[in-house]
């Protein structure tokens, strides 16, 4: 490749005198590599203002890890709390319509959990939503829907764990269902599914690259772009990696300082 | 007070309570004894409803509260429990443990209740606790917090199961103690136990329970002088 293009030399700049060693150690591959490194992720971050692009990718990539994670929720949580219901019910006295919602809420997290994400991703972009030309509102939705499935078993998972005894005191204190639920089970539970829930928060936010399979304009999808331009892979997607990595650290630094608050009564 | 007609319960095809029928009247202290599996607890828990009898009705102050109509919450305020493993909320101070459930009621104003919290743990020398979390208490603490919180609702019937079965040996006393002066000042209670001193010294009738049934019962002077049946007196030899 000979000297690269980056740094340029200034005017005037002295140069040793090349020998027969300094010769062999510039083609030397390993040192052509590292002396390539800096021109190529400049090419790939910093020519022609391509870092907006990522920039812009990242945007979209927050916005679909947020409304998948709203949309999960709201579903997650009706889905746990009709679940659990539908558990809780004394015997002799169902509910039948009760008992069809828990039906279909079951086949939906069976088929969401069951599939694999991608399939999922595709099949809302190419099967139901064909034709649709905003893909990222399709990936937020098959995102959504997924994280869904997914968070309504953590918040099964964490009001099962809150010790039986707990709702046993607070109904044979005269308080209702729902008070018992909301004072006594849900605080508890919350912290218990905090962590679940914040791996799920990380797992959506790394899978929305997925997206990018169906055209959605998120991060990993201009890094694939502007790879291809640039007929160079390696700095844009090392790039991305470790912007994934970054936020993915300081989430976690989050949940941690979090979880630690929220441990204050269990304090001795 | 509560009155038992012909109770019955199972889990499955497990036969837990088999044809209970029972008066408890208003100031007794029903001490209920017997070996593990004898269905005491369940019993105990069928008569606020957190197990749901198989059969049988059960009446509280004239009302049935075995129909599917009755207003359970409002039967459940008159009757405290008291529990083995204590159930305070860990998520709460232990005021807010007290006050919760009576300002739900409506029976208080939070002022009101607070309070209330603070005579009621006066009583059972815990006041300075009222801002501690339950982790930071002892086990016997926790359980005079829980006959406080049950207290707290003004309840006409306490309902102990098994309330020092979980305790440290030496965390016992202080809390029969505290039972001891409810006894006095005249609560009703029946209190599943394995405590025969208590039984003793504050019942006023004894049931021994075994196999789902009431086997025999009588005033405890004479329960433990004179028991009439076999399976008593082979009970009564174990555990004394």
């Amino acid at each position: 490749m000979g000297r690269p293009p980056f740094p340029a030399p200034r005017k005037g700049a002295r140069y040793a005198m090349p020998t027969p060693f300094t010769d062999w150690l510039y083609n030397f591959p390993p040192v052509q590599w590292f002396n390539e490194l800096g021109p190529r992720f400049y090419r790939a971050f910093f020519e022609a203002d391509r870092w907006k692009l990522y920039l812009q990718g990242l945007a979209v990539t927050f916005e679909i890890t947020i409304a998948a994670i709203v949309m999960g929720l709201v579903l997650g949580l009706f889905v746990a709390m009709v679940r659990t219901a539908h558990d809780q019910q004394r015997p002799g006295r169902r509910n039948p319509l009760l008992g069809f919602v828990n039906l279909i809420c079951k086949v939906y997290t069976t088929v969401i959990r069951g599939t694999p994400m991608m399939v999922q991703i595709l099949i809302w972009a190419f099967v139901i939503f064909k034709g649709e030309r905003n893909k990222v509102m399709v990936g937020m939705i098959g995102m959504g829907v997924n994280a869904g499935a997914y968070i309504s078993e953590i918040i099964r998972g964490g009001l099962m764990s809150v010790d039986p005894g707990q709702a046993e005191a607070g109904r044979s204190l005269g308080l209702s269902y729902f008070d018992t639920m909301r004072f006594i089970i849900i605080p508890q539970a919350f912290k218990n599914i905090l962590p679940s829930m914040g791996n799920e928060l990380v797992t959506l936010f790394k899978d929305t690259s997925l997206v990018n399979a169906i055209g959605a304009a998120e991060m990993t999808y201009y890094a694939n772009r502007i790879g291809g331009k640039t007929y160079d892979f390696m700095p844009p997607l090392i790039g991305i990696a470790l912007i994934y990595l970054f936020f993915v650290v300081i989430l976690t630094w989050l949940q941690g300082k979090l979880e630690r608050r929220l441990g204050q009564s269990d304090r001795r | 007070m509560i009155d038992v007609k012909h109770l019955s319960k199972s889990f499955k095809d497990n036969l837990v309570l088999d044809d209970i029928s029972e008066h408890i009247y208003p100031g007794e202290k029903v001490v209920v004894i017997g070996p593990s599996g004898s269905g005491k607890s369940t019993f105990l828990r069928c008569l606020n409803l957190l197990e749901t009898p198989t059969a049988g009705t059960i009446t509280f102050d004239g009302v049935e509260i075995t129909n599917p109509k009755a207003d359970i919450n409002a039967i459940r305020r008159q009757m405290g429990m008291v529990f083995q493993h204590f159930n305070l909320f860990p998520n709460m101070t232990i005021r807010k443990n007290i006050t919760l459930a009576p300002v739900r009621a409506k029976l208080m104003s939070q002022a009101e209740a607070d309070e209330e919290a603070t005579a009621l743990l006066r009583r059972v020398n815990l006041e300075e606790k009222a801002d501690a979390y339950p982790a930071q208490l002892s086990g016997g603490q926790k359980q005079r917090i829980a006959i406080v919180r049950a207290l707290a609702m003004r309840p006409k019937v306490l309902l102990f199961d098994e309330p020092t079965s979980a305790l440290d040996p030496e965390m016992v006393g202080e809390v029969l103690e505290v039972m001891k002066e409810l006894a006095r000042e005249g609560m009703t209670m029946v209190v599943v136990t394995h405590e025969m001193g208590f039984a003793r010294e504050v019942g006023t009738r004894v049931l021994f329970m075994d196999g789902g049934k009431i086997l025999e019962q009588d005033e405890p002077h004479a329960f433990f002088a004179h028991p009439k049946e076999q399976r008593t007196v082979e009970f009564l030899s174990k555990v004394l």
